[in-house]
C-alpha cells in the first residue's frame, strides 16, 4: 500500500466522514437486499464468505490488529440502535466507527485496563445464510448474513444474535470490508457489557 | 380524583422493615445490604421510586398530541403521554379489568389504548370508553374506579418531565431546588435553551442502582476506572490533554469540584478546568468520526463564531445528577431504572440541538452530525468499564461478614469542606462528601412512611 500522508491519514485524521459519505451511506444500506441483484456466480460467492468466515475467526482469536487489515483506509463499523438504523447524522448508534475510532477501539482493548474486558470474553461465531447482492460500484458487493455469537465471560456464557451487511469490495487487489453493518436483534434494548467486537 | 388504595387498611404498603437505619448508613459508611437485601430494594420502590419526584420522560418524545412512550416509575409499568388535548399525562400500563398491559410498545402515537386480552378500551385520558358485550355486567362502568390509574402529580421542569404517587412530597421546584441553576446553565448554552432527546446507547448491568448513582459525582474513580479511556483519547498526540485528563496529576487541587445540592442531588462541575473561551471546550474534545471535516466546514462558514457551534459538539464537562433517577452529563440524559436489587438499566439518550432562530448560521446539522459522534464515545470507552466494575462491586458485597462501604474522602480533612447558608456542600471534585449527603437523604426517605396515591379521570 502507497504510504499516504499523515495529514490525510484516516487512521490520525477523518477527512472522508463528511456528508457525501453520510449520503451515500445511508443510500447504500437502504433496499439492498433485492431478488434481482443477486449474485450467483459461485466464484463471487465463495470469496464473500471465506472473508466473512476469516473476520469471524480472526474475532474468535483475538487477532484484532489483522482483523483491521481486512477493512479499508477509509472504512466504517456501524452499530445501529434502532431495527430502523435512523439517519446517523440525528441519531446516536451503539456503535459508529470510521478507520480512527475503530482503531481506538483495538487500542483500548490492548491496554490491559479495559475492565469491561479483563478478562476478555471468550467467543465463537456461527455466520450464516450468505447472500451476496450486487452494488451500484463496480466489483462492489452487499453481503447479508446471520450470526449467532456464543460469548463467555466472568462465568457466563450467553448469545448475542442478529444479522449483518457487509460493503465488500476488491481493493489494492484484494478482498476488503468497506462497511460493516452489525444489526442485533435487541440493538433498541439494554445491552449488558456490549462491549466485544461484533 | 384522588384515591387511597382501597387494600390500605389490610395490605400496608409501607410495612416497616427491621432495621436501625442509623446503623445501616453512618457518617462514613454504608452497610452492604443496602445494595444486596430485596426487602430494602422492594421498599426502595416505594419510599424512593414512588414518594420522590422520579423523572418520567424528555418532552421532546412526545412533541404531539396522542404521543407516547412507554417507561416504569419504580417497578410501575407506566405510559407518559400528551393526551388529545394536550395535557401530559402518566397513565399507569394496567388495565383496570385483569390487570394485563394495554400498551405493549415503547413508543407510538394512540388516541385510546384497547387491552389485547378482552378488549377493554381507554382513551388516552385514562377514561374507560368500551367494554366488549356490556350487557353481561350489571355494574355501572362509568364508576371512576374502572379507569386507568394515574400518577397523581405530573410536572415539568424545562421540558424533563416527573413525577410522584405522594401528595405530601414539595412542589417540584420545590424538589429541584438548587439544582435547577446548573439544569439552567446546560440548557441555556443551546439556541433556544433547549435540546431535543434522540436515540439512546443502553446499557444494563447485575448490580443495584445505587452503583450508578454512587458513581455519578464520583471524581474519585475517573483516572483508574477510565484508565483505558483516557489513554486511548490520548494516543496519538504527545503531551494530549483530551478529554479528562485534566482528572491526572493532582485532581484534588484542580479548580473543578462537587457539590451536594440538597433532596439527594449533586453536581459536579468540571468547567473550571476548561479556559472561559469560545472553542476551549472543543479543543479537549478526544478525536471522533468526521472531526476534521466538519471542523473545516463549521470554520470556513462561521469564521469567528465556529468556536461556540463546535462547543455544543464537545462535551459539556458537567455531571448534574437529579435524586434518584436523572443524571445530566456531557450532553446525554442518563436515566436510570432499577429492575431488581441486582439489575439496573443505564439508558444514555443523546440529544440534539435545536435551532429556530437560526443562531448558528444554519450549521446546525453540521453541529449534530459532530454531536451524534461525540456522544458515542463515552458509553462506548467509559461506561462500559465502569458498569464492569458496578457487577464486580455486586460480586464483593456478597461477602456477608465484611459489612461495610467506605465513603469518606475528605471527612474531617481541615477546610475541605465547605457548607453555604443555603445549605449547599461544596467539596474537591474527588471528595466523597456527595454520597455521605445522599446517603442522610436516602436515610430520611427510608424512614418515612408515605402514603401513596393514584388518580382516575372521574
Amino acid at each position: 500500500m502507497p504510504a499516504m500522508p499523515q495529514e490525510r491519514d484516516p487512521s490520525r485524521v477523518s477527512l472522508y466522514v463528511d456528508d457525501e459519505f453520510y449520503r451515500a451511506l445511508v443510500a447504500n444500506f437502504s433496499d439492498w437486499q433485492r431478488d434481482e441483484r443477486e449474485v450467483t456466480n459461485p466464484a463471487i460467492r465463495d470469496r464473500c464468505q471465506a472473508l466473512l468466515y476469516q473476520e469471524a475467526r480472526l474475532l474468535d482469536q483475538g487477532q484484532f490488529e489483522k482483523w483491521l487489515t481486512l477493512y479499508t483506509p477509509e472504512c466504517l463499523y456501524w452499530v445501529p440502535a434502532t431495527p430502523e438504523k435512523g439517519d446517523p447524522r440525528k441519531e446516536v448508534a451503539i456503535a459508529f466507527d470510521d478507520r480512527r475510532r475503530l482503531e481506538d477501539r483495538v487500542y483500548r482493548l490492548r491496554t490491559g485496563y479495559a475492565w469491561s474486558q479483563v478478562p476478555p470474553s471468550r467467543t465463537t461465531r456461527l455466520i450464516s445464510n450468505v447472500e451476496v447482492f450486487r452494488a451500484d460500484q463496480q466489483a462492489t458487493y452487499m453481503v447479508r448474513s446471520t450470526f449467532v455469537i456464543n460469548e463467555f465471560r466472568a462465568g457466563e456464557t450467553r448469545r448475542l444474535a442478529g444479522w449483518s451487511g457487509h460493503r465488500l469490495a476488491q481493493h489494492d487487489g484484494r478482498w476488503q470490508i468497506l462497511v460493516k453493518q452489525i444489526n442485533l436483534l435487541d440493538c433498541d434494548q439494554n445491552l449488558r457489557n456490549p462491549s466485544v467486537i461484533l | 380524583m384522588l384515591e387511597t388504595p382501597a387494600g390500605t387498611m389490610s395490605l400496608p404498603t409501607t410495612p416497616e422493615l427491621p432495621y436501625d437505619w442509623d446503623w445501616l448508613v453512618q457518617e462514613d459508611r454504608a452497610h452492604r445490604v443496602l445494595y444486596t437485601d430485596p426487602n430494602i430494594f422492594q421498599d426502595e420502590m416505594t419510599k424512593i421510586f414512588g414518594a420522590a419526584w422520579v423523572y418520567l420522560a424528555h418532552v421532546s418524545q412526545i412533541p404531539r398530541n396522542d404521543d407516547f412512550v412507554t417507561t416504569r416509575l419504580g417497578l410501575r409499568p407506566i405510559i407518559v403521554l400528551r393526551d388529545s388535548q394536550g395535557t401530559i399525562r402518566a397513565l399507569y400500563n394496567r388495565c383496570t379489568h385483569r390487570g394485563s398491559t394495554v400498551c405493549r410498545l415503547d413508543r407510538g402515537s394512540a388516541k385510546a389504548f384497547q387491552c389485547p386480552y378482552h378488549g377493554w378500551t381507554f382513551l388516552n385520558t385514562g377514561k374507560l370508553t368500551g367494554v366488549p358485550w356490556p350487557d353481561g355486567y350489571a355494574c355501572d362502568f362509568k364508576d371512576s374506579k374502572f379507569n386507568l390509574a394515574q400518577v397523581p402529580r405530573v410536572d415539568l421542569y424545562r421540558g424533563f418531565v416527573f413525577g410522584t404517587l405522594n401528595p405530601d412530597a414539595p412542589p417540584l421546584l420545590d424538589y429541584l431546588g438548587p439544582v435547577t441553576t446548573p439544569i439552567d446553565e446546560w440548557l441555556d448554552r443551546h439556541p433556544g435553551g433547549r435540546v431535543v432527546v434522540c436515540e439512546a446507547n443502553r446499557l444494563k448491568y447485575k448490580g443495584n442502582w445505587k452503583l450508578a448513582y454512587d458513581n455519578s459525582c464520583d471524581g474519585y474513580h475517573v483516572v483508574f476506572s477510565h484508565r483505558s479511556l483516557l489513554a486511548m483519547e490520548n494516543r496519538l498526540e504527545a503531551d494530549a490533554d483530551k478529554g479528562m485528563s485534566f482528572y491526572k496529576s493532582r485532581p484534588d487541587e484542580a479548580p473543578m469540584y462537587c457539590q451536594y445540592l440538597g433532596h439527594g442531588h449533586h453536581f459536579k462541575d468540571k468547567r473550571p478546568n476548561v479556559e472561559k473561551r469560545p472553542g476551549a471546550l472543543w479543543e479537549i474534545e478526544a478525536a471522533h468520526p468526521g472531526r476534521e471535516y466538519y471542523e473545516d466546514k463549521l470554520r470556513r462558514r462561521l469564521g469567528s463564531k465556529a468556536g461556540r457551534a463546535l462547543d455544543l459538539a464537545a462535551s459539556e464537562p458537567v455531571n448534574i445528577n437529579v435524586f434518584p433517577n436523572l443524571l445530566i452529563l456531557g450532553n446525554h440524559v442518563q436515566v436510570i431504572e432499577p429492575l431488581a436489587v441486582d439489575e439496573t438499566n443505564l439508558t444514555w439518550y443523546g440529544t440534539a440541538v435545536v435551532d429556530e432562530t437560526g443562531e448558528l448560521g444554519g450549521a446546525v446539522d453540521d453541529v449534530n452530525a459532530l454531536r451524534m459522534r461525540t456522544q458515542e464515545a463515552f458509553p462506548n470507552f467509559g461506561e462500559v468499564d465502569d458498569a464492569a466494575n458496578f457487577e464486580q462491586i455486586q460480586r464483593g458485597l456478597a461477602a456477608q461478614e465484611d459489612e461495610w462501604v467506605y465513603m469518606h474522602r475528605g471527612l474531617g480533612v481541615p477546610g475541605r469542606i465547605k457548607v453555604a447558608d443555603n445549605g449547599v456542600v461544596t467539596a474537591p471534585a474527588t471528595d466523597e462528601v456527595f454520597m455521605r449527603e445522599y446517603m442522610k437523604e436516602w436515610k430520611r426517605l427510608m424512614r418515612s412512611r408515605p402514603h401513596l396515591v393514584v388518580r382516575r379521570e372521574p
